[in-house]
């Protein structure tokens, strides 16, 4: 079981959280096409590695937070508000 | 003669009590103190069980949780449970147990002609053997392999018991209480942290147990742990899994050593731990050898034995034949030979042993160089063949044991599931825990470290170091056993099979051999867990704790490798088996999800109402005192609402309150259509599209005021659809001034419809002008009922004038009522979710069956709500050509051209041109009586629908051999030109 350390609430078991998600992708402006809309409903990478995704704590502060996670190890690197950057480890 | 094989004195057991249990129904005597395992040594029973595949005699093979073949079926009735290991199962006054895998009785089975013709069941046998034809699978091999192959059997009836879960956190976790366990435990609560001391056995000692020179050590330690106040000793305690984060599961055995739970007790508890630091102290299993007949009952491994005389005080056989290739074994034969036990022959597989000479001394047989290539005896040892591994003949020496002496594995399961590397250790032949990846530390045996003296140091060394990582720097010194220079030497001698003629098993509770690892390496699994897969080898529950690397070290010399190149399959949770029970907790039965209950719950049970579980909530289907059946309370509810007025529970539909300079901004980004510009004071119906363009949900949502709007979602998408909103202004559109939060469960919502609705409420509503021009269709306005606020909005989903009546939760009893009093003469009826249901077909509204996820806004006949300027969420997937495509299912109504109830439509039913045909158009997706027009009809998705209006087509429903002819037309049965809701 992960342990989330939520910018909000502290550590926090994954049974409050709701996975959410790639948090890499954007949503495209209004105006950028159908291929733009279709990229990003459907297309995802599928890393073995850091990746950064989004993580709803619903039984605790309802905020959707980004998670830097390993996919292999579940380490996590940074646990950060939605509008915060983050920085994904190299190795 | 009672407990013929009890040694007249020794062992941890209680000779003052005698506990009376049966085996197969043969009642047999023990002591407390004894697990059932010993139990049944201690009176000469050999024959525990049937193998799982070759259905082959077996015995009791060790002495702890690692056993693989003395499963057995614990207790009767509801308490049953199969695959119990005898050699944890504590032994208690009245214990029954029945052995499992058997067919008529243990002795004469009839299933182990399998071992008679199990060359014709060679590794991988399901693989090629039930193959085809296809449909023998569900109806002769199925059926046929679960009766042969099946273990124990479950109980039909519910546990009776009950079972909890526990959350706890510490800063050191040990595992194991072992010397090194007990050492770790003691240096670390001495520092100040907080300890969490887990061992799987009934009493805490691990090794200790067999080593009545360290007792008063062992009971020291316990004391000073007793009185450390944050060290939690738990005894009966098994480790199953070491998760990511630190998070370790363990079960609690709190009452399987009672014939029944005391009151307000549990039976077990699963302990969910997060650990700073762990310190792994989980010991080593001795392993096996492989040779021939290695699976008879009285091959044991020589630590077992030893364990049976020492810890049990039984003798598990008269004379016993060792076979070693390592110290060890000469360490077992001493104290069996110390018991009282014969010791026919020690057959050595190395040229040089330390303990020969002291054999020898004791008048024991060595047979330096030498091995075992026979198992003589069918249900029970007799003797064994043996042979110098140098050539020359075989001879036969007669015992009725054979303790096998292979090496120790240390327990590395748990540090493995950490995804920590394996270690190979030249010496031991064995692999260690290698580098840890999260916070823990293997110590003692688990360590590779041998000898109790040498084991509580290192122990006592991670226990330091653990509390220190965890911030607890200053430790109390205390006494640690001193060096006794008894301790056998653990390098063996890296032998793992004898070739010779016969089964030799590497896995006795899958039944695979040494020559299956072969022959799956000749088929091409070559890698471990290919071999593993293909021949089963430690998948069972024993996990291979004793032989998996046997399995591997059989597969290297097929590949021509070191063991170490081979590996291990992957150790993965669980380390022990689990009961369901233990994973369900209290959330067992009604207890399984919350149930969610409107404020009016209780009026509704009151009278009379017939409940259904939709989701969590718990809603009235219909109302009925009297034994009313079928549809008919339906029909008649319905009938109420077509023609004077009724009331319904609506609470469960979802409540959004949103608030915030853009929240106008916000809904029309969220909504296909407009809200920016929707009136103070007015609700508008709202389509939702998910971002792929399908329709995501509906509503109604009313501007309550410039900056504040009140979102209804449907009951199911309730929590979804806040998520998607938190989701959107958190990540999205963080600058917008918008606030949301659920409302739901703070109001009771009842929806009055009817010709009479309106009626009805004049007669309760204060403060509001109801007249068809202050508050007209779509109206929303304050008022008061029985003195109570209400909001009224004047919506509809049944298509009647409507008016829907929110009240904070604890009025909405008193508000209901209010309103069933006032509408008295106007014949008011309370209705349930089938009349509302019914209703909203006849009327075309869209829910759940519609609203399934894969219909677009023009499937629905809603292309109209799409405004054309500015962005919302699915504008443009919505227009990608598949979903406007003019092929596309699309919403139109069905109704039975015959006027009667006689042929039934039924929702999943294709609509074809002709009776029999099988070229679906679409589909119906609901269905109903209908109360307005005397006869089935419905809504259905059909190809170009909207075209089709008029002609008639078939719903064919070939599960029942239905066909019903019908007629396509507007999804509008009732009033299509929308004029009752307004009147």
């Amino acid at each position: 079981m992960l342990r989330i350390n939520c910018p909000f609430c502290g550590i926090r078991d994954e049974a409050e959280f709701k996975f959410g998600g790639d948090a890499s992708v954007k949503r495209p402006p209004a105006d950028a096409g159908a291929e733009a809309f279709y990229l990003y409903a459907y297309e995802r990478d599928n890393p073995k590695g850091w990746y950064v995704e989004w993580w709803h704590h619903v039984a605790g502060c309802r905020q959707w937070l980004k998670v830097v996670r390993h996919t292999v190890t579940h380490d996590i690197a940074q646990v950060a508000k939605a509008g915060d950057a983050v920085s994904v480890p190299q190795s | 003669m009672s407990q013929r094989n009890r040694l007249a004195s020794g062992g941890r057991i209680d000779r003052s009590r005698t506990l009376k249990f049966t085996f197969d129904g043969h009642a047999f005597e023990g002591h407390p103190g004894d697990t059932l395992a010993s139990a049944l040594i201690a009176n000469g029973e050999r024959l525990v069980g049937r193998s799982f595949k070759y259905h082959r005699p077996r015995g009791i093979v060790t002495s702890g949780p690692e056993e693989p073949c003395a499963l057995v079926q614990l207790r009767a009735g509801a308490r049953q449970e199969p695959n119990t290991r005898a050699t944890v199962a504590e032994l208690f006054d009245g214990l029954v147990a029945t052995s499992q895998n058997r067919w008529p009785s243990l002795a004469v089975d009839i299933a182990s002609i399998n071992s008679l013709v199990g060359r014709f069941l060679p590794a991988g046998f399901y693989y090629k053997t039930f193959m085809w034809p296809a449909s023998f699978w569900e109806k002769v091999y199925e059926p046929l392999i679960r009766r042969a192959a099946g273990l124990g059997k479950a109980a039909m009836e519910p546990d009776p018991d009950e079972y909890e879960t526990v959350h706890a956190h510490c800063d050191v976790l040990v595992v194991g209480s072992g010397a090194a366990g007990l050492a770790a435990a003691r240096a670390a609560g001495a520092a100040g942290a907080r300890v969490i001391l887990a061992e799987q056995d009934f009493e805490m000692g691990g090794g200790l147990l067999l080593e009545p020179q360290h007792e008063a050590w062992r009971r020291s330690m316990l004391e000073a742990l007793s009185a450390i106040p944050d060290v939690r000793l738990l005894p009966r305690t098994s480790v199953f899994g070491f998760y990511e984060h630190d998070v370790l599961g363990a079960i609690e055995r709190v009452s399987d050593h009672l014939p029944v739970p005391p009151d307000h007790q549990v039976r077990q508890r699963r302990w969910t731990i997060r650990a700073r630091q762990t310190v792994l102290a989980t010991g080593a299993t001795e392993r096996p050898i492989a040779f021939p007949n290695n699976d008879r009952p009285g091959v044991m491994l020589a630590s077992a034995a030893m364990t049976y005389a020492r810890r049990f005080g039984v003798a598990a056989g008269e004379r016993a034949i060792v076979f070693a290739n390592n110290d060890g074994g000469y360490e077992s034969a001493f104290a069996l030979q110390d018991a009282g036990v014969a010791v026919a022959a020690i057959i050595d597989v190395r040229n040089k042993a330390k303990g020969a000479d002291a054999a020898r001394d004791r008048g024991i047989v060595v047979r330096l160089g030498s091995e075992v290539t026979n198992v003589h005896g069918g249900r029970s040892v007799s003797g064994a063949t043996i042979r110098s591994r140098n050539g020359g003949g075989e001879r036969t020496i007669d015992g009725d044991l054979l303790c096998v002496a292979g090496g120790w594995n240390p327990a590395v399961y748990l540090a493995s599931h950490t995804r920590a590397r394996l270690r190979w250790d030249g010496g031991l032949s064995a692999f260690l825990p290698g580098t840890p990846v999260q916070a823990e530390r293997s110590a003692g045996t688990a360590a590779g470290v041998f000898g109790i003296a040498r084991c509580a140091a290192d122990g006592a060394k991670a226990g330091l170091e653990a509390a220190s990582a965890a911030g607890f720097r200053d430790s109390k010194a205390f006494d640690l056993p001193a060096p006794d220079g008894g301790d056998a030497d653990p390098k063996v001698e890296a032998f793992w099979e004898v070739k010779a003629k016969g089964k030799s098993f590497v896995d006795l509770q899958n039944d695979v051999t040494a020559d299956d690892i072969r022959l799956a390496h000749r088929e091409g699994y070559t890698h471990i867990e290919h071999a593993k897969r293909y021949t089963t080898h430690s998948m069972a529950t024993d996990q291979g704790r004793t032989s998996g690397l046997l399995g591997s070290a059989v597969l290297a010399e097929a590949r021509g490798e070191t063991v170490q190149k081979v590996g291990m399959p992957t150790y993965r949770p669980y380390v022990t088996p689990v009961s369901w029970g233990g994973f369900a907790g209290r959330e067992a039965g009604h207890h399984l999800a919350p149930v969610r209950r409107t404020p009016l719950h209780h009026w509704h049970i009151r009278n009379h109402g017939i409940f259904l579980e939709t989701g969590l909530w718990l809603r009235p289907l219909y109302y009925s005192a009297t034994r009313e059946t079928g549809w008919d309370p339906i029909l008649r509810e319905a009938r109420a609402v077509r023609q004077n007025v009724g009331i319904c529970d609506v609470s469960t539909l979802g409540k959004i309150d949103i608030q915030g300079r853009d929240a106008g901004t916000f809904l029309d980004r969220l909504y296909t259509n407009t809200f920016s510009t929707l009136a103070v004071g007015k609700a508008r119906y709202g389509l939702m599209l998910r971002e792929d363009g399908m329709v995501f949900d509906d509503g109604t949502t009313s501007r309550l005021s410039e900056t504040r709007y009140l979102m209804t979602t449907t009951t199911a998408k309730a929590a979804e659809v806040l998520a998607h909103m938190e989701f959107l202004h958190q990540t999205v559109w963080p600058e917008l001034d918008v606030r949301t939060c659920t409302v739901t469960d703070q109001w009771a919502q009842m929806s009055v419809a009817g010709p009479k609705a309106r009626l009805a409420l004049q007669g309760c509503v204060e403060g509001l002008d109801l007249g068809n021009e202050a508050f007209p269709f779509m109206g929303v306005g304050d008022a008061r009922i029985a003195g109570c606020p209400v909001r009224l909005y004047r919506v509809s989903f049944s298509g009647e004038m409507a008016y829907e009546v929110a009240t904070p939760a604890g009025y909405g009893e008193r508000v209901w009522e209010a309103i069933l009093e006032a509408g008295k003469p106007q014949g008011i009826v309370p209705y349930g979710l089938e009349a509302l249901g019914l209703l909203r077909i006849e009327k075309g509204h869209v829910a759940g069956p519609e609203l399934n996820g894969q219909t677009t806004a023009k499937d629905l006949g809603f292309e109209k709500m799409m405004k054309k300027k500015g962005d919302f969420i699915g504008r443009v997937s919505a227009e990608r050509p598949a979903l406007v495509s003019p092929d596309r299912p699309r919403l139109v109504g069905i109704r039975a051209v015959d006027p009667s109830f006689e042929k039934r439509l039924r929702g999943g039913a294709h609509l074809v041109e002709k009776p029999d045909s099988k070229k679906s158009l679409g589909w119906a997706t609901s269905i109903t009586r209908s109360v307005e027009l005397e006869r089935w009809l419905g809504l259905a998705m059909i190809r170009q629908g909207p075209e089709r209006i008029g002609q008639r087509l078939y719903a064919t429903y070939p599960l029942k051999n239905e066909v019903v002819e019908v007629e396509i037309c507007s999804p509008h049965h009732v009033d299509p030109e929308n004029l009752r809701v307004r009147a």
